[in-house]
């Protein structure tokens, strides 16, 4: 399978990474020349196997549901580019 | 005395305790190394002061006969590990700034044990590629030159000439390493992040098997995929930093609740009774002949220790590159969708939400990264999802059951090349077409697939005088085998001479 300029403006759109129509073709043959490369996997019978979901078998750890950590919002906003009171701040998003 | 830079961990360690000399005058030594060594663009952040009160206290521990198993020895913290206080990138502008208000466990359990940070190590961006010429903060300088090359220190802490790639993604890690600028470097491989540059530079890394190691506090890149280790070296101190690394987790979900064992007390165990698998399908085209030359000697050591060597096959093998390139992007298009500008790092105000989303990611990412985040993005989208990601995933179960066939058939542990090629020059690869750059990973990827350990050794040079490495892969929580092995391919190799300081 190949992507064609439209797919490629759609999938950053989805990617949320805003492309410039220069780079649209150079994207294009990239992402083309990796599934190029991955369309080989199609050889590969695969009928009646299980795809894998853990590496390594383990049961998931639990602990017990209960908050061992927070009561620290001035510090989960320290790294954030726009604050006000503790809030992140972004573009109004709601009419 | 040997320069206290030239020390392996244990020789340091050793004479630390038996006060030869102070950990504070350890940590001077390699401060100065450091500041003479910024033409390699190793170190993205030097914390000298920080190195000195870590060794201070080292040294009142040492004093009161507290010394722990790395007490004061001083080490490189890939860029990828947050550390508290300490300005963590990922190699990335998007997170240039980034200051965390928490230390990674991996980093938390080294200065537990009594280790020193010198500073954060240069990497490709996100850990993603395989020469260190992705980060945002330029690319690394190997210390090693090919014979009679024309690389130079320039008169304003330049280097002249085309110089080598150190590998990557762990690149300021291995050169760091190799250029003695610390005792040993944390890493992480998620394709052979950690090996192919340990490889690359003559140094010792093992990627431990998954679930072995906290991820907590490290950047993600590919969750089911990612594992720390150390670069060193010598296979012993492998051993002691792997120790100090690794534990149960209750941060980590992934990290096992197994007791860690004394890896070290494994690297004197010798290879007499081991069997030894050689893979036929790792005799690939295009594989250099000293490589294929450097894999039989190996087994030719390995054999003279006492080992029976015995010819294998991984049946699924050539998939695991390309399987890969499915599942470590879409993972990641899932890991990164977090840098949206809002909650940290760089912000590119837009007219709404979804513009200010965009610019920042164009702006922030670099072109691997966004090349990744793309193919992730196209191969779990609608329509696609069963076609690339499921069926990749049905073919990792395959690759992961071509290594339990083999192993179930008594094989302790597999010998293959580290790499297809020794170390090459910067430019010289995946400008045009990306999966030039990607097929340097083909002998490691396998292993992360798989979730296995694997340990890059290095076993000799090439007719340039560049450093080539064999791995060892080994059963699922069985790192103490590749240590042993490894000691022995230390031992028949001999310990590689490491560059002199010709960028000081």
């Amino acid at each position: 399978m190949s992507v064609d300029e439209k797919t490629v403006r759609r999938i950053a759109h989805l990617a949320r990474i805003a492309v410039t129509d220069a780079e649209v073709p150079h994207l294009q043959g990239e992402l083309n020349a990796i599934l190029a490369f991955v369309e080989q996997l199609n050889e590969v019978n695969v009928e009646g196997v299980e795809p894998m979901t853990s590496v390594t078998p383990m049961t998931m750890k639990k602990r017990q549901d209960g908050v061992t950590d927070g009561g620290y919002p001035e510090k989960i906003v320290q790294n954030a580019p726009a604050t006000e009171d503790n809030f992140f701040l972004v573009p109004k998003v709601v009419e | 005395m040997t320069e206290l830079t030239h020390l392996t961990i244990a020789e340091a360690r050793d004479g630390l305790k038996a006060k030869t000399f102070s950990a504070t005058e350890l940590a001077k030594a390699h401060i100065a190394a450091v500041e003479k060594a910024r033409a390699l663009n190793a170190y993205v952040l030097e914390t000298p002061e920080k190195a000195l009160a870590m060794a201070k206290a080292s040294d009142e521990k040492i004093a009161k006969g507290e010394g722990r198993p790395m007490e004061g020895i001083p080490l490189g913290i890939k860029d990828l590990f947050c550390t508290e206080g300490v300005v963590s990138t990922a190699g990335s502008k998007i997170i240039g700034n980034f200051t965390p208000p928490y230390e990674s466990t991996v980093t938390q359990n080294l200065w537990n044990d009594g280790a020193v940070m010198l500073g954060k190590l240069n990497m490709d961006e996100f850990a993603m590629g395989s020469s260190n010429e992705t980060s945002a903060f330029g690319p690394v300088v190997s210390p090693w030159r090919r014979e009679g090359s024309n690389v130079s220190a320039g008169a304003a802490g330049q280097i002249e000439g085309t110089h080598l790639v150190p590998g990557g993604s762990s690149g300021g890690s291995a050169a760091a390493v190799a250029a003695h600028l610390c005792l040993g470097a944390t890493a992480t491989d998620t394709g052979g992040s950690i090996r192919q540059p340990a490889a690359f530079t003559g140094t010792v890394g093992i990627k431990p098997t998954y679930g072995r190691v906290s991820r907590w506090g490290t950047v993600a890149f590919a969750s089911s995929l990612d594992q720390a280790g150390p670069i060193t070296r010598t296979v012993r101190d492998a051993a002691i930093m792997l120790r100090s690394m690794s534990g149960p987790d209750a941060k980590d979900t992934t990290c096992v609740d197994m007791p860690v064992p004394d890896y070290e007390a494994a690297v004197t165990r010798g290879v007499k009774g081991l069997k030894i698998g050689i893979p036929k399908e790792y005799r690939v085209d295009g594989m250099s002949p000293e490589i294929e030359k450097l894999w039989q000697q190996g087994i030719e050591w390995l054999r003279a220790a006492g080992a029976e060597i015995v010819d294998v096959s991984l049946p699924h093998t050539k998939y695991a590159l390309p399987a890969y390139y499915i599942v470590a992007p879409a993972e990641a298009s899932s890991n990164l969708a977090r840098y949206d500008g809002v909650r940290y790092g760089l912000r590119e105000n837009g007219k709404d939400i979804v513009d200010l989303y965009e610019k920042t990611r164009a702006a922030g990412f670099g072109r691997e990264v966004k090349r990744r985040i793309m193919i992730g993005t196209y191969v779990l989208s609608a329509g696609y999802y069963d076609a690339y990601y499921v069926r990749a995933q049905k073919i990792r179960t395959l690759i992961k059951q071509d290594f339990e066939k083999v192993y179930a058939e008594g094989v302790h542990a597999i010998l293959t090349p580290a790499t297809p090629t020794a170390a090459f020059g910067i430019g010289e690869k995946g400008s045009g077409d990306p999966v030039e750059m990607y097929l340097n990973d083909i002998f490691t990827v396998t292993v992360n697939m798989a979730g296995l350990p694997g340990l890059a050794v290095p076993a000799g040079l090439d007719a340039q005088g560049l450093p080539l490495g064999l791995q060892l892969i080994g059963r699922a929580f069985d790192e103490e085998t590749l240590f042993a092995v490894g000691q022995v391919i230390e031992d028949a190799a001999g310990r590689i001479k490491l560059p002199t300081p010709w960028w000081a």
